[in-house]
């Protein structure tokens, strides 16, 4: 009988799946992060070098500055595109199976790699790809476009692209719940469509937005592939810095600059929670 | 001198594709009555309730709000405010900011519009309630709460949609007092939509039975109740056994015998005697043979169920003393009494 299965017992599979792959890995690197190094092998310690040489050098503040740019330009985009999308789905497909039908529409560019889907953007968007092409061809302008590919432009473009859906479907799950009376009594009260969105839709749907840009926000924070390929080596971000301090072996160097992003992506995440009560999403 | 009308339908249908929901129906309501809608789910009382209040596009026909075509309008320009049946107050708002709304939307200022929304809370006995959020109030404190927002705007018709069904039954008895109170201060028309008869009967001035789109039939809560016009008004609104005979030279002939109705038209129709004025008395005139299908008590009363030859169900009410004077088992046979007078002739 289940009740005489004592409660730790109980507790202890989910306890043991975190324990082994979140708590261990994370102090894994958080130990790993003081050691001492050299060219050859890492030299267990306690030093704080590699934070000094994180936080020291003016390149890794730059470096910073870049990926969180490029989080704050990514999440305001896609919370535009997401609201929208979500909004339409929400509130203007008014039968469940176009809603179905539209829904599962969006979902399907996730049934194929990130990588795939970002490479493809490559030939379409290169110095003699599809847009440049047609926009000659059209004559629109005489010479090929250079910031389309391998630019800070690129890799926003592919992280909205990629990142998206994860705005939509929180905030089409908060708005599906918002009781459609609630509409209605704000329009007997006389709020037209913009007062309907700001006084009612927009306060009840916080919630979801606020799980989407934590999703946004933790995923390009900690990205290194998309900023790699979609700027052509040109462009820095944490994740990139990491993966080059890894390739040359530097692991503790590299442990340091994880802790860090942690710290910051873990404060950027309480903020989130500060602004918004998502409690009753869970 | 008739009553001024308040708000006025003429030939107003709602269609969803094929459907008909509301056919073509008439009604004028009096300014400052207290009508209520009532029927079965899918009358289309709801559909009326709100064309009215302008949530529902109709699809022909006028409606008049004190002479004025409101058709066309907006919800919020037509002078209606609507309480919806889950109350719908904005969960993100205090009870305050949810009453304030509608002057918001106006653009009244704050410190203005938070005093009037003080003032009419205080009105409705919430005062001291209101920083609260909706989830942290009771189901009667949340419908005052509606029902202040509703009332802010000074609307000339308030719009009610099945506003006491989510209430306790002891909490409604009280609800329906302080609504009838609030009627009467404020002069205005209610339109209450229902599907409780005793709601109907105890609050309107004028009740308007629904079915199938159609008006059956609007009247003073004791008219629709002593002379329903129908058979469906009849059952629909309780308390009457319908009867089947045939009428033939100012007389219904039924199967056991014939009664003196000089109304009654030539041919098959049906007749209501009330369920209270049908006794276990010998004496009286016209005896319904049947056997007892079920005894039920009630406190006050006692109601038989009464089955009589041909399958037809019928009901007794007997006073509780009445009863246990002589009481009755399940399939006894037994015989309802009634006199002439008791019969009311229901159309075919």
């Amino acid at each position: 009988m289940i009740r005489t299965i004592p409660a730790w017992l109980q507790a202890a599979p989910l306890a043991l799946v975190l324990g082994v792959f979140l708590l261990v890995p994370i102090a894994t690197v958080v130990v790993v992060s003081f050691w001492d190094y050299d060219q050859t092998r890492l030299i267990p310690g306690f030093v704080l070098d590699n934070y000094a040489d994180a936080l020291g050098e003016g390149v890794t503040w730059k470096t910073y500055f870049s990926t969180l740019r490029f989080a704050l330009i990514t999440w305001a985009i896609t919370l535009l595109l997401g609201f929208t999308v979500a909004y339409y789905l929400a509130f203007h497909v008014t039968s469940a199976l176009w809603q179905m039908v539209l829904f599962q529409l969006c979902t399907i560019p996730f049934l194929t790699s990130n990588i795939i889907r970002m490479i493809s953007w490559i030939p379409f968007l290169g110095r003699n790809g599809l847009l440049n092409q047609a926009l000659q061809g059209m004559g629109l302008t005489d010479h090929p476009l250079d910031f389309l590919l391998f630019s800070d432009f690129s890799v926003i473009l592919a992280f909205v692209h990629l990142y998206t859906l994860f705005m939509v479907v929180p905030i089409f799950n908060t708005m599906m719940r918002i009781d459609r009376s609630l509409i209605e009594a704000a329009r007997d009260a006389g709020a037209g469509f913009r007062a309907v969105l700001t006084d009612v839709v927009i306060p009840l749907a916080l919630p979801g937005m606020a799980i989407g840009s934590i999703f946004v926000v933790t995923l390009v924070m900690g990205d290194f592939i998309t900023v790699r390929l979609m700027s052509g080596g040109q462009s820095a971000s944490v994740g990139v810095m990491m993966m080059n301090a890894m390739s040359l072996l530097q692991y503790p160097a590299a442990a340091a600059h994880a802790v860090v992003l942690l710290a910051v992506v873990l404060l950027m995440v309480a903020a989130i929670l500060r602004v918004v009560d998502i409690r009753k999403e869970l | 001198m008739p009553a001024e009308v308040g708000i006025e339908l003429i030939a107003v249908s709602k269609r969803y594709g094929a459907v008909t929901a509301v056919d073509a129906i008439d009604l004028r309501i009096p300014a400052g009555a207290y009508c209520c809608l009532i029927g079965p789910s899918g009358c289309g009382k709801t559909s009326t309730l709100r064309m009215i209040a302008g949530h529902e596009e109709v699809s022909s026909g006028d409606i008049l709000l004190d002479g004025r075509n409101i058709t066309a309008l907006p919800p919020a320009g037509r002078g209606t405010a609507m309480m919806f049946q889950n109350y719908a107050l904005f969960p993100h708002l205090t009870c305050l900011d949810n009453v304030a709304f509608s002057l918001k939307m106006r653009g009244m200022g704050r410190a203005e519009r938070h005093e009037q929304a003080r003032a009419m809370l205080a009105r409705v006995h919430l005062e001291e309630l209101a920083e609260r959020r909706p989830a942290q109030l009771s189901g009667g404190q949340q419908q005052r709460v509606a029902l202040a927002r509703a009332l802010i705007t000074n609307p000339r018709a308030l719009l009610l949609d099945e506003p006491l069904s989510a209430l306790d039954p002891f909490l409604r008895g009280r609800m329906r007092e302080e609504l009838k109170r609030l009627q009467r201060e404020l002069g205005i028309t209610f339109i209450h939509v229902t599907h409780s008869q005793d709601e109907a009967l105890a609050l309107a001035d004028l009740v308007v039975v629904m079915e199938g789109g159609r008006i059956l039939q609007a009247d003073a809560p004791r008219a629709v109740f002593q002379q329903p016009r129908t058979e469906f008004v009849a059952r629909f609104m309780g308390g009457h056994n319908i009867l089947a005979g045939v009428g033939r030279g100012g007389e219904v002939r039924l199967d056991f015998g014939a009664i003196p109705l000089p109304a009654a038209p030539d041919g098959p129709l049906r007749i209501a005697i009330r369920t209270d004025r049908m006794r276990l008395d010998a004496a009286l005139p016209y005896q319904l043979p049947g056997r007892i299908s079920a005894v039920e008590y009630h406190g006050l009363h006692v109601r038989l169920g009464l089955e009589d030859a041909d399958g037809n169900a019928h009901s007794l009410l007997l006073t509780e003393a009445e009863f246990f004077a002589r009481p009755l088992a399940l399939g006894d046979a037994v015989a309802a009494g009634f006199t002439a007078d008791d019969v009311h002739l229901l159309a075919t």
